[in-house]
């Protein structure tokens, strides 16, 4: 219930705090989502979206520091990384 | 897609595995709390890759599973009794109360509608003036911010025949409530990394202090959730109880203070009776005396609660930690999702739903095996 999934916004709407919104893209597919609790949010930047709220930016910096951090444990594991991406069994 | 494939990246997820297999020389037992991260794990197969010795327990982080029965026997009687359209999230309508669900209830003729958003219930309250609305405000702090924004907005926009009926519960008086129980079995914690996206990592320390237990504030990929073990693995075997945060592409130490103001503007804490576990004190939240307008509950003086009625459900044992869902005697027989006894079989993050979906097979033909 806590889901919660990122995407990209492409366009903002509104400058009322509490109506301010964005279309936020998800894979292509567009949805109108509130921007009221995440007000630095700005055209470009990805949020991550649950129930129709903005909840946070992501943070790209942070983000590519872990993966970062974590490739290079991959490397020193002698695997090569990046390869394909895990699917459900 | 950006943010979630990198995070489910196959040589990442079995580097990981392996430093965790590596890094654990004696038993220990780690709970996840998030529901989400219960579903990733059970999905994945991630326990699978992990060491015998290391037992992952699958924590109370499903709203839908611990709001009690009584609450649900009250939407079927808004939905039944009060002709509201009663709208809630999808995972709510198939789950028991003390009479019949909420399906049933639209079977019999309520309005009963899903919603993705409950800022799209006061639309609909808006579209339609003759009705009263209703949303099941259920969840943990990460969905507060948006039933609260829910209220704020109809009370901006004077939509007065909307109202919430509210079950929010608080993720960090379950840990301690977990933690406190003498029979305990839980040494490390997954903390829900969405949670702390609204609420930040500072109510963990004085947790993490006072019972000794590592917290790692976790995402909900793969990746991710091994790396949260690994951390909380490595924090055991050198005997470390801190908090650290594993999330932090999603999760400031503060959180969201936005999404904080409006929170605490609209929802005080309260106690709750979480289902399963029974009441836990301030470990809920309710409106406000200022926003009491907007109370469901008080609106259509629903009935006082029933005493949840006796199952042979054990979701209060699992969630605690202590048994895991095929320990469970209805599991998988007199309990499915088609005809669940409790609500972990019903939602998706539930773990009785998770196994049922994802290891009735694998259990099958081990047993076959013998
Ligand atoms: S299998 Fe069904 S009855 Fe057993 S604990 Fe899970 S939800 Fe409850």
């Amino acid at each position: 219930m806590c889901l919660a999934v990122p995407g990209k916004i492409v366009e903002v709407l509104g400058d009322d705090p509490l109506l301010r919104a964005a279309k936020v893209s998800f894979a292509g597919v567009v949805k109108l989502i509130s921007l009221t609790c995440t007000p630095e949010a700005k055209l470009g930047d990805y949020v991550l979206v649950h129930v129709g709220v903005a909840i946070s930016t992501i943070d790209p910096k942070e983000a590519e520091e872990t993966y970062r951090y974590l490739q290079a444990m991959g490397e020193l594991d002698g695997l090569d990384v990046p390869p394909p991406v895990m699917s459900p069994p | 897609m950006k943010y979630v494939d990198e995070y489910r990246n196959a040589a990442l997820v079995r580097t990981l595995a392996g430093a965790i297999t590596r890094a654990v020389t004696r038993p220990c037992t780690i709970m996840e709390i998030c529901g989400g991260q219960t579903h990733a794990i059970v999905k994945f197969g991630l326990d699978e890759l992990l060491p015998p010795s290391l037992t992952l327990v699958h924590g109370p982080g499903c709203p839908v599973c611990v709001t009690s029965a009584d609450l649900i026997d009250q939407a079927v009687e808004l939905a039944l009794k009060h002709n509201v359209i009663l709208c809630s999230f999808g995972d709510m309508l198939r789950v028991p109360g003390n009479g019949i669900d909420l399906l049933t209830a639209k079977a019999r003729g309520g309005d009963v509608r899903i919603l993705y958003s409950p800022l799209d219930a006061v639309t609909l309250a808006k579209e339609n003036p003759g009705r009263q609305v209703v949303f099941f405000a259920v969840g943990f702090e990460t969905t507060a911010p948006a039933n609260a924004m829910s209220v704020l907005r109809a009370e901006r926009e004077g939509v007065k025949n909307f109202s919430i009926l509210t079950s929010h519960v608080l993720v960090p008086p379950a840990m301690r409530a977990i933690l406190s129980a003498p029979d305990n079995l839980v040494q490390g914690f997954l903390a829900a990394g969405h949670v702390c996206t609204i609420m930040g990592t500072q109510e963990y320390g004085p947790i993490a202090r006072e019972h000794g237990v590592p917290i790692i504030i976790t995402g909900f990929e793969p990746v991710d959730i091994l790396e949260g073990i690994l951390l909380c693995v490595k924090q055991l075997e050198s005997g470390r109880a801190e908090v650290e945060n594993a999330y932090a592409r999603a999760v400031r130490s503060e959180g969201n203070v936005h999404a904080r103001r409006i929170v605490e503007q609209v929802f005080e804490i309260s106690d709750r009776d979480w289902r399963g576990l029974g009441v836990i004190p301030r470990s809920g939240l309710a409106l406000r005396p200022e926003y009491l307008g907007y109370d469901a509950a008080r609106r259509f003086k629903l009935t006082a609660a029933r005493a949840n009625c006796v199952t042979e459900c054990i979701s209060g044992e699992i969630m605690r930690g202590l048994r895991k869902p095929h320990d469970c005697p209805a599991f998988g027989t007199r309990c499915t999702p088609e005809h669940p006894l409790g609500a972990p079989m019903v939602s998706s993050e539930g773990a009785c739903a998770a196994y049922y979906r994802y290891r009735s097979r694998a259990l099958a033909t081990a047993e076959a095996k013998g």
